[in-house]
């Protein structure tokens, strides 16, 4: 079973081919980071313009990788939402005409059931399981008693986890996205200005990382103010425990409470350094006998070898070629 | 030569399948849609009742731009990959000079298709026939505010027909340039057709399919607003494979 999968969800334009939902025959990313950084974040117009450009390119690519041909394909796989729905839309109607040109099956895929099936690229998935899901969108706790089944048992109240990296990178003066480079000054520092933990011990899976984000841009305007220099390695390690110390400890007492056999990551976030060590060494310390799956940094960001790897869920149901596919820019996970 | 042809520039959709001079099937809906909904299930109905397969199709045609941003990206998405996906020629033909293309002016009149660019903005162009009768342009196609427009036509010998849908909202403004030389299209000429698109793309050089974008006319804002403070950084691939 070859799958033939498009993801162009932000700022990634990525095509990739899965066999049998788990094994990557290739899985090409193109990045506009460098297009983007120039304004700070992702200009939705040019994310757009920028699909357009490359998006049969890297298809033609992803497909000679994997040395395949149409004939070999049993069906397309598409990125039908959340996203930029102008970015979103690029990648449906090139999938939805390369379908039809080949009479493949279409098969919608959710950007957040991708980033969790990603893991599955790495080992099986065992249910039920727990996924944290990370990124600069997106911050929930995802119940799973079997493929294809997504409860959201926590989330963001208001910003995502990554999107306050970026935030605060800003006023740290790290370029566009800071995630990276907080984490790495992060390694450096040394957690010194104690920041709320917020809603740390109340008793639901629900993130707030607005409160923190404040307490960050207060220190350091209040320090401007005075004329006082902070050191920014030591400003780094303090948010990123903040965040991680959080994350963890929620993720851990769900997996408790949930009796869950497998505990994933999965996100942009997911490369956070502070994340995937803090995780570790509390799933080891707390969780016996529960497996960890992390997936390796190559597949923590946006892109399409994932959206085939959550693409399989189906191949059971008989596909039809849903030709009035559109975006979904708002799109929710299924809650079964 | 088959050439099945697609415009989904603007508010209209206009789906063809031309054969040579004969046009087997052609579908133009006018009513405020979704075209990422659309433009698919009409390709695959008007190949339908033309009864062939997209294998057959020689060459397609897609109205380029300029025209709404998203429109443009659906039609030259789906243009390319279905171009690529079943190595069929690819051409793209202005969306200007395919609502040009409805007009046939008295002698010497001139042609001036329009698209509403919003506060107070047009997409437009010059456009003429020839002794033939072949649609020719005079000058490329344009994004400008009306009122500069008409004083530039002001310039111009000859009547002017306004052509496209949102003409009759600038009527006034080209009128107080020009008075009575300008006046509007036939309702009938308002709206583009694919067959009209399909019988312009005939004569055209195929474009490489990869390579292939929209015609905007306009710059991304931020794009523009990066570009005046940077001046030296033009041209850059901004996009790279990780």
């Amino acid at each position: 079973m070859l799958i033939l999968s498009v993801e162009t969800s932000c700022d990634e334009t990525s095509a990739a081919v899965i066999q049998d939902g788990n094994k990557i025959l290739s899985n090409i990313v193109a990045s506009q980071i460098n297009s983007h950084q120039r304004f700070g974040g992702v200009v939705p117009e040019i994310a757009s313009r920028h699909h357009v450009e490359y998006i049969t390119l890297i298809i033609e690519e992803a497909m000679k990788e994997a040395e395949v041909d149409f004939d070999d394909l049993d069906g397309v796989a598409v990125t039908e939402g959340p996203g930029l729905v102008g970015a979103l839309l690029v990648g449906v109607n090139a999938a939805k005409a390369i379908a039809f040109a080949h009479n493949l099956p279409l098969i919608p895929v959710n950007h957040i059931a991708g980033h969790i099936y990603a893991n599955q690229l790495m080992e099986p998935l065992e249910f039920p399981l727990l996924a944290l899901v990370v990124s600069g969108g997106h911050t929930e706790l995802i119940y799973m008693k079997e493929h294809g089944s997504f409860e959201v048992i926590g989330e963001t109240r208001d910003d995502a986890a990554g999107e306050a990296y970026d935030k605060i990178g800003r006023v740290i003066g790290v370029p566009y996205p800071g995630g990276k480079h907080i984490d790495e000054m992060a390694q450096v520092g040394e957690d010194t200005f104690d920041f709320p933990r917020a809603m740390i011990h109340e008793d639901n899976y629900d993130f707030s990382f607005s409160g923190l984000k404040s307490s960050f841009i207060n220190t350091v305007h209040n320090a401007n103010q005075k004329g006082e220099t902070l050191d920014k390695n030591n400003l780094a390690a303090s948010f990123q425990n903040a965040v991680v110390e959080v994350l963890v400890d929620k993720t851990i007492r769900a997996a408790k409470e949930y009796e869950v056999k497998q505990v994933m990551l999965a996100g942009g976030v997911a490369a956070n350094t502070g994340l995937r060590e803090g995780l570790k060494e509390a799933v080891a310390e707390e969780l016996e006998g529960v497996q960890l799956v992390i997936p390796p940094l190559s597949l923590t960001g946006d892109n399409a070898a994932m959206i085939g790897a959550a693409a399989f869920l189906d191949r059971e149901e008989p596909q039809n070629i849903d030709l009035a596919l559109n975006a979904q820019p708002g799109l929710m996970l299924n809650l079964v | 030569m088959k050439i099945l042809a697609f415009d989904s520039s603007n508010e209209p959709l206009s789906v063809a399948v031309v054969d040579q001079e004969k046009i087997l099937t052609e579908q133009t809906l006018n009513i405020k849609r979704n075209h990422s909904i659309q433009l698919m299930p009409a390709i695959e109905e008007a190949l339908r009742q033309a009864q062939i397969t997209l294998a057959d199709i020689d060459r397609i045609a897609v109205a380029s731009g300029p025209g709404s941003y998203t429109g443009l990206r659906i039609a030259a998405t789906v243009a390319k990959s279905l171009a690529w996906a079943q190595d069929i020629e690819l051409v793209g033909v202005s969306s200007l000079k395919v609502l040009a293309a409805n007009s046939y002016p008295e002698k010497d009149g001139l042609i001036v298709p329009l698209f509403d660019a919003r506060r107070q903005n047009i997409y437009t162009g010059l456009y003429t026939r020839d002794e033939a009768g072949t649609l020719q342009q005079k000058t490329p196609d344009t994004h400008l505010a009306a009122a500069e427009w008409a004083e530039y036509l002001k310039g111009q010998t000859g009547t002017i027909e306004l052509v496209g849908q949102d003409a009759p909202a600038f009527l006034e403004t080209f009128q107080e340039e020009l008075g009575d030389r300008v006046h509007l299209a036939p309702a009938i000429q308002n709206v583009p057709r694919a067959s009209a698109l399909a019988f312009l793309a005939q004569h055209e050089e195929p474009t490489p399919t990869h390579t292939f974008t929209p015609t905007y006319l306009k710059l991304a804002e931020a794009e523009e607003n990066w570009l005046e403070a940077n001046p030296d950084h033009k041209g850059e691939d901004w996009v790279e494979k990780i």
